[in-house]
């Protein structure tokens, strides 16, 4: 093992520019994942029941199967009837929509351990259900959520990964071309893990602040 | 459309409500009157909350009439997030926005169902805050206050919507006792300005010093209401002269 004897110069920005798609990947995909996730629980917990077979029906699904068929059903499948995705946008599209349903199961989570009194207290006060959601129940719910949520951007990161298979030109497509390239599998890998272990660790790191700062005071969240 | 009645701000009438065809409230009736306060009493159990509820439609009842200043609530055709602005409702448990400071859970009513401008809002906001105590108490979170203070909150919040008739389910059956009075002379001070209210309480020291008449509800029907002291000097039924000390003797004459 030696990781001097490499050509840095060339891989370094290789390297670098797979972390960033790898980025761009997750931070489109998870946000595309929370706003239908946000949809689907919504649809799940306060529609009416095709509404809320539909939404039980896809989190089921999405999380019923493995997420490598997704994308190959996205990339491979699609085009047999005209839809046709570049490699990163079918990833960005199965990861998001992979994603949108474990998101709903921890909003739905988060909103049912919301007191019920809250939702009688405002709609007491003349809100509609919908101005309910958004001004009281969402707001608490999304602080709820942020460790489980937290867990799930960092899946997401991690199972990007899992993009290379379609071609997408991420981190680990990146690794892997550089690793055969030069016949040191280990060595590049082992950079390619560290990169990955970097970026979750900063990530965590503003997770938790976050957390920190949406907390509200003198209530004790169980999370 | 209804009979005209002086003054009558609520009328019940023949109202009925069951949960899985057990039947909770079996055809009652009454009316209040502007500025009055009712009490309402009976058995864990026997409907009062249902009933309260079934004043703002926080619950459907099955059948049977609820009018609030010449509008009927039960109609489908009412809209009933309008009808809602008006009649205030404070929870057993207080259910204060937990999210939300206690100048914000006072003033969200009024900015974001009756769209008064922020400014306003904030200032009818701490005007009823300090009808209740609370001003120093504006920037606090729910978590942060006594259970009294909780309420006490809970109840400037339901008065900034300026509402004609307010409902208290149990109000201080969650406080512990030190915090029991400090709930009550605001609920004092709001019947001497005026307000319309129906409280279910057991406090009947608060019942006897200010309310006009107590209804008696047990197995989902109003046994007897009257004014206080007659219900409690000559009741007409027995159930009602039991419940009646049974509850002295498990809260007291005196409190409040
Ligand atoms: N949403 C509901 N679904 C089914 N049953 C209900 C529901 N709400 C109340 N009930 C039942 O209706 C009956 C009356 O309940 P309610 O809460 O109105 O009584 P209460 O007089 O307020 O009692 P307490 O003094 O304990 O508060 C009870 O038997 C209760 O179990
Ligand atoms: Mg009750």
């Amino acid at each position: 093992m030696n990781f001097l004897t490499l050509d840095w110069k060339t891989i370094f920005p290789q390297l670098l520019k797979g972390t960033l798609t790898t980025l761009q990947l997750t931070a489109i995909a998870i946000s595309l994942g929370f706003v239908v996730g946000i949809l689907l629980t919504l649809g799940w917990l306060y529609g009416n029941k095709p509404i809320r077979i539909f939404c039980r029906g896809y989190v089921d699904l999405f999380r019923g199967t493995p997420l490598l068929l997704q994308l190959f059903i996205v990339y491979y499948g699609l085009p047999r009837y005209g839809i046709r995705f570049s490699p990163f946008v079918a990833a960005i599209l199965g990861l998001g929509l992979n994603s949108a349903a474990y998101q709903a199961e921890y909003f739905r989570g988060a909103i049912q351990s919301i007191s019920q009194g809250q939702m009688l207290a405002a709609r007491s006060l003349g809100m509609s259900e919908f101005k309910a959601i958004i001004h009281i129940i969402l707001p608490q719910a999304l602080r709820i959520v942020i460790p489980a949520w937290s867990n799930e951007l960092i899946y997401t990161l991690k199972y990007s990964s899992v993009a290379y298979m379609i071609g997408t030109t991420e981190l680990m497509f990146a690794g892997k071309i550089i690793a055969a390239k030069n016949f040191r599998f280990f060595e590049v890998f082992l950079v390619v893990a560290f990169i990955y272990l970097i970026v979750v660790l900063i990530i965590s790191h503003f997770l938790r602040m976050i957390e920190k700062r949406a907390k509200i005071p003198g209530l004790q969240m169980i999370s | 459309m209804e009979p005209i009645e002086k003054n009558v701000l609520l009328r019940v009438r023949h109202l009925s409500k069951s949960y899985n065809k057990e039947p909770v409230l079996k055809d009652i009736s009454f009316k209040v009157k502007k500025g009055e306060t009712k009490v309402i009493i009976g058995p864990s159990g026997t409907g009062k909350s249902t009933l309260l509820r079934c004043l703002n439609r926080l619950t459907r009842p099955d059948s049977g009439q609820i009018w609030l200043d010449g509008v009927e609530v039960t109609s489908s055709k009412t809209n009933i997030n309008k009808i809602r602005q008006s009649i205030g409702m404070v929870f057993q448990d207080f259910n204060l926005f937990a999210h939300l400071t206690v100048l914000d859970n006072v003033r969200i009513g009024p900015t974001r169902v009756k769209k008064i401008p922020k400014r306003e809002a904030t200032e009818l906001a701490l005007d009823m805050l300090s009808r209740v105590g609370l001003v120093d108490k504006a920037g606090a979170y729910p978590a942060e206050l006594s259970g009294g203070q909780q309420q006490r909150a809970s109840i400037a919040r339901t008065l900034a919507m300026r509402p004609k008739l307010m409902l208290f389910d149990e109000p201080t059956s969650a406080l512990d006792p030190e915090l029991i009075g400090e709930v009550l002379i605001v609920m004092k001070n709001l019947v001497k300005s005026g307000m319309t209210m129906v409280v279910v309480s057991h406090e009947m020291g608060f019942a006897r010093s200010v309310c006009d008449e107590i209804i008696f509800v047990e197995k989902g029907v109003i046994v007897e209401q009257g004014p206080p002291d007659e219900l409690f000097l000559r009741p007409k039924h027995r159930r009602t002269k039991e419940f009646l000390s049974k509850i002295t003797e498990l809260y007291g004459k005196s409190e409040g």
